[in-house]
């Protein structure tokens, strides 16, 4: 590729000033809830490992994941699995060829965030 | 690599606020990212205000109305006027677009005004964008044949004709390049929505003889697949030009050719 010339020249901004759009937002959504999902296993793995190792330790583990920080984890984990499932069918979709109008697309992402809420909702009462 | 923070001497100080327009009473206020290569100083936002009783209806024209009347350091690129050339690519209101298609009237509030974003600036609304047409020279756009050029000319039905509207109009603005977050990040080795979509319009010209050679260049972590559907490209476009989906095919060819 050419050189560019950088030298002193500024970078122009970008995040800073690009309007968020609602398929970027949903895109980096489906980023944050995988990532978030994979420490949100961690801490079952923890609780898991603390009930093989003993009953004092598994009282320590399970006194935090059943406080009420681990209400407000385990219920953002499963809106996040909800909307990482939704986002994994988008891409499906988008994959096939279909949805990749812009129209189409920011409905998708519509499906995605008001989907994901109705079903954590919906497996709430359910459990 | 994703950088939030602007580098050092890409951060953005408070700038001028020029003197509003004597017995005006219909103005906008319309704020300009500055940057002036001999001062040795950080870019900078300029407030100016504009007579919109005695501009034209588009960005453009209180651009030059603010060149000509008020500030005629304030430089930019401009050509055509009427959404052709491409010239007037820049980041206006939050989204990249044509500053002569743009009307005035389609920005609520005050009218903020940026270069496409993450590049590099020569001078104020002015980036560099020699790399992104050096990625457009990469995908060889031009006709590659292999057989006897014909007498005459190298024909093509109206149908497989067809298959190029929707593509042959791209401008080459940059304005969908600079629009997606992959190219900002990776913008050194992923190619971005305008040179892949040139890269599509070739790949499915009927007359064209090199798709496995050209697939092939393509078949790359970041050239193609840097793509993750965001979709800013298409959002963004002025021409109405969908990069997304053309990049959605490219993919498609490749797996299709692969199974």
């Amino acid at each position: 590729m050419a050189d560019v010339q950088q030298g002193e020249r500024p970078l122009s901004p970008h995040i800073q000033i690009y309007r968020p759009q609602m398929t970027s937002i949903s895109s980096i959504l489906t980023r944050i809830t995988g990532n978030a999902l994979i420490l949100a296993a961690l801490l079952i793995v923890w609780w898991l490992l603390a009930a093989a190792t003993g009953p004092e330790y598994y009282a320590t583990a399970n006194a935090v994941v059943t406080s009420w920080f681990g209400d407000i984890v385990f219920t953002l984990s499963l809106w996040a699995i909800w909307y990482h499932y939704l986002a994994g069918l988008r891409h499906l979709l988008w994959d096939a060829g279909h949805g990749l109008e812009v129209p189409a697309a920011e409905k998708l992402g519509w499906v995605c965030i008001i989907g994901s809420v109705v079903l954590t909702v919906i497996t709430l009462v359910i459990i | 690599m994703v950088q939030l923070r602007l580098p050092k001497n890409s951060r953005i100080t408070t700038g001028k606020t020029w003197p509003k327009p004597e017995g005006a009473t219909n103005v906008r206020k319309v704020q300009i990212y500055r940057w002036n290569p001999d001062d040795g100083q950080n870019p900078r936002v300029d407030t100016y205000f504009v007579d919109m009783d005695n501009c034209g209806p588009m960005v453009l024209d209180a651009l030059i109305k603010i060149k000509n009347e008020i500030d005629p350091t304030l430089t930019f690129r401009r050509s055509c006027r009427e959404g052709i050339c491409g010239s007037c690519a820049m980041n206006i209101d939050g989204i990249n677009t044509l500053a002569c298609i743009y009307g005035m009237d389609e920005v609520k509030g005050d009218v903020k005004i940026y270069p496409l974003p993450h590049m590099p600036v020569v001078k104020d609304l002015i980036p560099d964008l020699t790399h992104f047409y050096a990625q457009h020279a990469s995908i060889m756009p031009w006709l590659e044949t292999k057989t006897n050029t014909p007498a005459k000319e190298w024909k093509q039905s109206i149908e497989d004709r067809e298959k190029l509207d929707g593509l042959y109009e791209c401008v080459m603005c940059a304005c969908c390049s600079t629009a997606c977050p992959s190219y900002w990040w990776n913008g050194d080795k992923y190619l971005g929505p305008a040179a892949l979509l040139h890269a599509y319009r070739w790949i499915i010209d009927s007359r064209d003889e090199a798709t496995p050679e050209r697939l092939d260049d393509l078949e790359d972590p970041f050239k193609l697949y840097r793509c993750h559907t965001i979709m800013n490209c298409a959002k963004t476009c002025p021409k109405g030009l969908n990069p997304a989906k053309a990049i959605s095919e490219i993919k498609r060819m490749m797996v299709n050719r692969a199974v």
